[in-house]
């Protein structure tokens, strides 16, 4: 399918399926129920939830095929942000426009912020990188304050030309949209007692994040990326076998950028705003951790790493001591109060301590990420049924 | 004119001389050996010649063309492939994606960007590959990462890697140390069935007599920096300089 091998094509299928079906899947828990609030099913969230995937996906081809560890893939997410809000300012409140111009004006940008930073490499590089980051960041609050409006922000404005699209005549700000339909429409269904919201942003993002990650996959598999695994495994031999390495990582490190500033981009196309804030280390440092987290250098890491961090970020962040308190109500009450002042720390506001745990344990026992970890779980239950035939093997001879 | 032309080439390291005055010439076709004691300046020779080091003075022909100031990938396309003493290779890729590389680099050149194209659909670079694979007796292999081969199946991955880009001039270092006897003569056997098959010209450098003399055609004792004779083998073996700045110590 598509020109990918069976277990790929199975593996799109897949991440297809759970993407299509997010808004289901990630709603678990009834309305009104206690657990509701773990639901992750909300547009915002879902959008967040692809949109990172995209940024992880594109950072994944950099950092988890050649090795090359950019501190600063973040300045990419937010030139593309800005360039988005530009597009519905000045062209169209059409989503297609803006996200094409952020992809290409990230890719530019890249392009050049690469060819200066790939002169080095190791360590050299990632403080190129993050210097980088942190210049651009500093010169969309003074400088390029013209382009960026600096601390407020780039917003849309009723003043705005927007050629394209003529004048509004409500007075209100226009909205973001594919063709007429609005980033923010959701359409509601009834089923099952309950009522289930399709975003058509959510898809919007999500048809963007599979044809993403479609295209990882075909890298991945191409001479190309064989080329990428090489300049990690060996630079050296891959000079003397007369290859030049730079053009190959150069590359890599344009499409990363690129899949950036689509990522930035679809933020803007959610909620037309950009700030200098996504532009910030801390921004680059989350893509790292997520697709560490996952699994670099794993088709589906990036992926899984986005999901967890999100979903971390977002609902793990909202427990605090009174859902505590509910959970462990059945405790005697000396009992009870202990238990929650113990796991209390960890949860709600504590959710980076309990994050940066997992990274310690992720990193020091799965060095391939989480998805190491499945796969080495999916060893453990593959073997037991071989390894009980084994026993039996030697038993059957004698009866023979 | 051979086609490796080596003019007073010299390099210094700081107060150490590496290389002084080195003239060598190698005919096109042939089987050289360069041997001489640890430090002498043989692997250094070989940096120079596959763009590594720049000498200090002196210049570097290959087939008619000056290898001075190029980059080493370069180098490569000129001809010129390099068996390392410890081996290079992809550790983090299986045999065949090691093999593949250098067919890759071959067809492509320097750089070609098939981001969307599948490895598995190059049918004729896969059989390429598979061939080489055959040739170095590791198709059983071929799906193994190379990192983990034994430092014998590593060599002769190598071999096969530069062989496969089809080289004018394969330069060898060290090709059998640290090997066991049987795959010692394995890889004698490897590079005399390379020798009547290619027309390439091998530069080996080595230190196992028995290696050399059952393979070279001419020999080239260095000492110092400095080649000392260079000679058919059949009278290096009886030339007395060569007696005391090799032999002599390593028959001791
Ligand atoms: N990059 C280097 N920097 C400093 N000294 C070097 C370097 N490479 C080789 N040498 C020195 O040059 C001399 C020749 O080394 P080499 O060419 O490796 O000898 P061999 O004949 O054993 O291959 C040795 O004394 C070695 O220590
Ligand atoms: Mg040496």
């Amino acid at each position: 399918m598509f020109r990918l091998d069976r277990q790929d094509a199975g593996l799109l299928v897949f991440v297809a399926v759970i993407t299509l079906f997010a808004p289901i899947l990630l709603n678990p828990f009834a309305e009104g129920s206690a657990m509701a609030q773990f639901n992750a099913g909300y547009p915002d969230l879902m959008q967040r939830f692809v949109i990172f995937a995209i940024f992880a996906i594109g950072f994944n081809i950099l950092f988890g095929l050649t090795g090359y560890l950019s501190f600063g893939h973040a300045a990419f997410l937010g030139i593309g942000s800005y360039s988005a809000v530009w597009m519905f300012k000045l062209l169209s409140m059409n989503v297609i426009p803006a996200v094409l111009f952020s992809v290409i004006v990230a890719g530019v940008f890249s392009l050049v912020i690469g060819y200066v930073c790939l002169r080095r490499s190791g360590i050299y590089f990632s403080i190129l990188t993050l210097a980088f980051a942190q210049m651009s960041f500093s010169l969309a609050y003074s400088v390029l304050t013209p382009i960026t409006n600096g601390e407020t922000g780039l917003q849309l404005s009723l003043s705005d030309p927007r050629v394209l699209d003529g004048k509004t005549t409500t007075g209100a700000l226009p909205e973001t949209n594919l063709f007429g339909v609005a980033m923010n429409d959701t359409l509601s269904v009834e089923a099952l007692g309950r009522v289930w919201q399709f975003s058509a942003g959510y898809y919007f993002c999500a048809v963007l994040m599979l044809i993403a990650f479609y295209i990882s996959i075909r890298i991945f598999r191409s001479p190309f990326g064989m080329m990428l695994r090489a300049v990690k495994s060996n630079q050296q031999r891959m000079r003397f076998t007369g290859l030049n390495t730079r053009p190959y990582a150069l590359a890599a490190f344009v499409i990363s950028g690129m899949y950036a500033g689509l990522a930035g981009g679809l933020m803007a196309a959610m909620d037309p705003l950009a700030g200098a804030d996504r532009m910030q280390w801390t921004a680059s440092g989350e893509v790292v951790l997520m697709t560490i987290l996952g699994g670099a250098g794993t088709l589906l890491g990036p992926i899984l790493g986005s999901g967890f961090i999100k979903y971390f970020e977002n609902i793990f962040s909202k427990i605090n001591d009174t859902i505590l308190h509910q959970w462990f109500a059945f405790l005697p009450d000396g009992l009870e109060n202990f238990v929650v002042a113990v796991i209390y720390p960890f949860v709600g506001k504590g959710w980076l301590l309990t994050l940066g745990m997992l990274f310690m344990l992720v990193v020091i026992f799965l060095p391939g990420g989480l998805i190491e970890g499945a796969q080495r779980l999916r060893k453990l239950f593959a073997r037991t049924p071989t390894g009980a035939a084994d026993r039996r093997a030697p038993a059957s001879k004698p009866a023979e | 004119m051979g086609i490796l032309e080596v003019k007073d080439v010299s390099k210094r390291f700081g107060g150490l001389r590496a290389l002084s005055d080195v003239n060598l010439s190698i005919a096109e076709g042939a089987l050289h050996a360069i041997i001489g004691p640890n430090g002498a300046g043989k692997s250094t020779l070989l940096n120079v010649l596959v763009g590594k080091l720049l000498p200090d003075t002196g210049s570097v022909t290959f087939a008619g063309q000056s290898v001075l100031g190029r980059q080493p990938h370069q180098i490569n396309q000129m001809g010129i492939a390099r068996v390392f003493q410890t081996p290079e290779i992809f550790g983090a890729l299986t045999v065949l994606e090691n093999v593949l590389i250098p067919c890759f680099a071959k067809r492509d050149g320097a750089y070609r960007l098939h981001a969307l194209e599948a490895v598995r659909d190059e049918t004729a670079i896969n059989a390429q590959a598979e061939a080489m694979l055959v040739d170095v007796n590791m198709q059983d292999k071929r799906h193994m990462l190379a990192g983990s081969l034994s430092r014998g199946d590593k060599r002769r991955l190598e071999m096969a890697m530069c062989l496969v880009q089809e080289p004018r001039l394969l330069l060898l270092d060290e090709p059998t140390a640290g090997m066991a006897r049987a795959d010692t003569n394995n890889t004698i056997d490897l590079l005399k069935q390379i020798k009547a098959t290619r027309p390439v010209t091998m530069v080996i450098i080595e230190h196992d007599m028995h290696v050399v003399f059952s393979l070279a055609e001419r020999i080239t004792v260095m000492a110092q920096g400095t080649p000392l004779v260079e000679d058919i083998p059949a009278r290096i073996k009886g030339n007395p300089k060569v007696q005391e700045a090799y032999l002599g110590t390593a028959h001791a």
